[in-house]
């Protein structure tokens, strides 16, 4: 039986789980999105990431962009997780699936779901990098107008 | 009234804890909360322009008035993903 998954975790983010949990047998498409952890910001060296969320707001505003998305495209399901605490580089920060009877639907809502995350989710990127400085991440302000 | 009020990434940073208990009186808004705030750490004034509020995990204007039990939240720009 699939159904909608909106999850902060701790632990690793497995893909297959989260793409078994929103296919059914009247699904014709399955996109995911992986967001990874990459080893610089603009040519300086990170070594790690860490990932801060205000979980319970955070799941709220998730299911929140699936119901937009529900409303726009003729979607199935709608699977995202996005993981907390220490990230190395290559790991999976987020990952979003979404199924639909048709693969136009999934596609265009799965881009519109990870734009929405980044900016209406409670959730704050820290860059530790290699040169030993590290800094709080601040998305673009002007973005939650659009909350 | 009493309230909880959390803070988060660089705000939790400026202000030294991720949670706190407050009492404010009765009729508050948002701001007043700010004002209440940016009297004990007074950094706090230079960041609040760009911090969200977030009150029982709904964002809301400055002028919203608080109730007893609110959990309200600062919430810098986020940067997910």
């Amino acid at each position: 039986m699939a159904g909608d998954v909106y999850k902060i975790q701790d632990n690793e983010i497995k893909p297959d789980a989260l793409y078994d949990a929103v296919l059914a047998d009247s699904d014709g498409a399955v996109t995911t999105f992986a967001g990874v952890v990459r080893d610089n910001t603009k040519g300086r060296g990170t070594s790690y990431l860490v990932y801060d969320a205000y979980r319970d707001m955070a799941e709220k505003k998730m299911r929140e962009i699936g119901d937009e998305v529900k409303e726009k495209w003729e979607i199935d399901c709608v699977g995202i997780l996005h993981r907390v605490g220490r990230l190395e580089i290559g790991e999976i920060s987020v990952l979003i699936a979404i199924s639909s009877p048709h693969r136009k639907a999934s596609l265009e809502a799965c881009h519109y779901a990870i734009d929405r995350l980044k900016q209406t989710v409670p959730i704050w990127k820290k860059e530790v990098w290699t040169d030993g400085g590290e800094a709080w991440i601040e998305g673009d302000p002007s973005a939650l107008a659009a909350r | 009234m009493n309230i909880k009020v959390l803070f988060f990434a660089s705000c939790r940073d400026l202000i030294g804890t991720g949670e706190r208990k407050m009492t404010l009186p009765d009729g508050a808004t948002v701001m007043d909360l700010i004002s209440e705030l940016a009297s004990e750490q007074t950094r706090f004034i230079d960041m609040a322009p760009s911090l969200m509020v977030s009150v029982n995990q709904a964002y809301v204007e400055r002028d919203s008035e608080l109730q007893e039990g609110d959990e309200v939240a600062f919430i810098p720009p986020v940067s997910g993903g």
